[in-house]
């Protein structure tokens, strides 16, 4: 089976049909729950406190409704207007925001946080959108520019994707870095074909990293 | 589902709107009012981060006239409640977002603002 993001752009690829089939997919579900949990524990945040979080990419609310669950306040975007309707009809609490994040935020400086990013970035990665003459490095730069400006110093981003090979991991990094983000690469399960995860954790400032 | 915490938060991204693109002018704007667990710590902790004048706006725009012009000193329980749904409980459902400096439109419906730009305003 083809990668979808080789297939078609996000908004082509999930249809109505997709985006149902998508979201109610258990397997889907379970994967998608693990790795928010995941990327909440790598963002770090103080505990107890109350947060204002940015879900990029936030598809049908798979993710959000873990966010609702631990009480965090959200606010979602994501380009494919047949995933924001199945987020709307599940009830999340979130704004949600049709927005294609190569396109760059429109946020105040330090508006959220924390931001998350489920599966996405790898969209970014490939040259066929709906804007067919912006590069992969200019759409970056622009998203990876106002999201750093959106985020509280210090805060965190914590974006799971699904890189193709070392060179998409290099191209990403050094365009966050030169956005002004710190932190890294954190790989859950290396040696495991299937399970396999890959984090891009950035840390704006210190990335409020007081524990450890 | 927009609420006023995250139109306080938004200004326009269109290619070289970089003055005065703040805040988006509401237009034709329906709301639908929806309860939201109260967090005072939560609203308190957001204060820093508002622009209290562009959001008094916004609400009397909706019709929501319990904030006072100056953000008071003594931030006390009832005021917080007050802010709260102003901030959290108010829903923009349909109508439009409108910068004031190049004039773009960014459409509500269904409660999803759509903020795609054009081609040709993609900095
Ligand atoms: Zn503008």
């Amino acid at each position: 089976m083809s990668r979808p993001e080789l297939v078609a752009p996000p908004e082509i690829y999930y249809g109505d049909s997709e985006a149902r089939k998508y979201t109610n997919n258990t397997r889907v579900q379970n994967i998608q729950a693990d790795m928010t949990y995941r990327a909440l524990e790598l963002l770090n945040l103080p505990p107890d406190e109350p947060a204002f979080l940015l879900d990029i990419g936030c598809g049908s609310g798979l993710s959000g409704e873990i966010l609702d669950e631990q009480g965090y306040t959200w606010v979602g975007c994501d380009i494919a207007p047949s995933m924001l309707e199945v987020a709307l009809e599940r009830e999340v609490e979130g704004d949600l925001f049709l927005q294609d994040i190569g396109q760059g935020f429109g946020f105040r400086p330090g508006s959220f946080d924390g931001a998350i990013s489920i599966s996405v970035l790898q969209w970014l990665l490939n040259a066929e959108t709906s804007h067919p003459t912006s590069s992969p490095p200019h759409r970056l730069t622009r998203f990876f520019t106002t999201l750093h400006s959106a985020l509280r110093n210090p805060s965190r981003a914590i974006l799971q994707f699904y890189p193709t090979s070392d060179d998409q991991i290099q191209l990403i990094t050094s365009i966050a870095q030169k956005a002004g983000f710190g932190g890294g690469i954190v790989v859950d399960y290396p040696n495991s074909k299937k399970a396999r995860k890959v984090f891009l954790c950035l840390f704006v400032g210190s990335g409020g990293n007081n524990q450890q | 589902m927009v609420r006023l915490i995250t139109h306080n938060l938004l200004a326009c991204h269109a290619k070289g709107c970089t003055t005065n693109n703040f805040p988006l002018r509401l237009q034709d704007a329906a709301v639908e009012l929806r309860d939201a667990e109260f967090n005072a710590e939560f609203v308190r902790g957001f204060l820093p981060r508002l622009e209290w004048k562009a959001l008094v706006g916004a609400a009397r725009e909706l019709g929501d006239k319990s904030l006072p012009e100056e953000m008071p000193e003594m931030v006390d329980e009832e005021f917080l409640q007050k802010l709260h749904h102003v901030l959290l409980e108010i829903h923009i459902d349909e109508g439009a977002m409108v910068c004031p400096n190049c004039g773009h439109v960014y459409p509500i419906a269904n409660g999803i603002p759509n903020m795609l730009l054009a081609e040709h305003e993609i900095a």
